[in-house]
């Protein structure tokens, strides 16, 4: 097969996307007696450009940044890079899925997992074979 | 001539590593960590600045330098609440940064959105390049 035509259909399936950087965001976690409380730094991230999702037992946020160019400007100096934020968190069956809150705040999200309740004991009972 | 030292080029390595991954890092620059952005008429300066709002930021201009000055306040924690990670840091912070011109002060605007500062700063009148005429002699 003509090497050229394999490689024309693949940059035409593969979307050109310029390598975005992924940073982890900085988090600090703390536990009350009701829930455990997350709290990240994701500058530039608003509650429309983050996504919490839960699997299994992977809580994983995802914070969007839209990479600033100010028109007509170079970029002489940088320290910081820009790019989205990402970092995954491993949950306990402790959680309450369904009563998770978040809540974005000059860039910083809080992350509120409240615990389950007691878990409640079954009984087993047992057969005889 | 040096010499090769392996254990020293580990190091070396491994704090590039980290400084990599790290991104700006803390320790590493002063904080905020800044961008910096050159246009004819201005420059822009982006900071990141997560947990603070407009009134608790301070921004000063003076000829040819600018001050951005603020604290950060920490997460107040009742008593009964245990810490179980803290990577994020707090204090008090004031860094200068100065420009190659004169700040038309004036016209400087500031804006603080999602945790993230734009500073724009014009070039003074004064050191706007001129043109020169040449006369023939």
């Amino acid at each position: 097969m003509d090497n050229t035509a394999l490689q024309n259909r693949e940059a035409e399936t593969m979307p050109q996307q310029a390598p975005r950087r992924m940073f982890m965001p900085r988090a600090d976690v703390y536990e009350t007696p009701d829930a455990i409380v997350v709290v990240a730094d994701l500058p530039g991230v608003d509650e429309n450009h983050i996504d919490i999702t839960l699997e299994n037992d992977v809580l994983t946020i995802h914070g969007r940044v839209e990479p600033l160019a100010p028109a007509g400007h170079k970029l002489a100096y940088a320290e910081y890079g820009e790019g989205d934020y990402h970092r995954e968190f491993q949950i306990s069956n402790e959680i309450d899925r369904d009563a998770i809150q978040a809540a974005v705040k000059n860039g910083v999200l809080k992350l509120t997992l409240p615990k389950a309740g007691p878990a409640k004991t079954r009984k087993i009972t047992v057969k005889s074979e | 001539m040096f010499r090769f030292d392996p254990a020293q080029e580990m190091a070396r390595l491994q704090q590039q590593m980290n400084e990599l991954f790290s991104g700006a890092g803390g320790a590493v620059h002063e904080y905020p960590a800044v961008n910096v952005w050159t246009g004819d008429e201005d420059i822009i300066v982006t900071a990141e600045l997560p947990g603070i709002s407009a009134e608790e930021l301070e921004i000063d201009v003076h000829n040819d330098t600018v001050t951005i000055k603020g604290a950060r306040k920490p997460l107040e924690l009742s008593e009964s609440a245990k810490p179980h990670r803290g990577e994020r840091e707090f204090g008090q912070f004031a860094r200068t940064l100065t420009l190659p011109f004169r700040v038309e002060s004036q016209n400087v605007s500031a804006s603080l959105k999602h945790g993230v500062l734009t500073l724009t700063l014009p070039k003074a009148e004064a050191d706007k390049p001129r043109k020169i005429a040449v006369k023939a002699a």
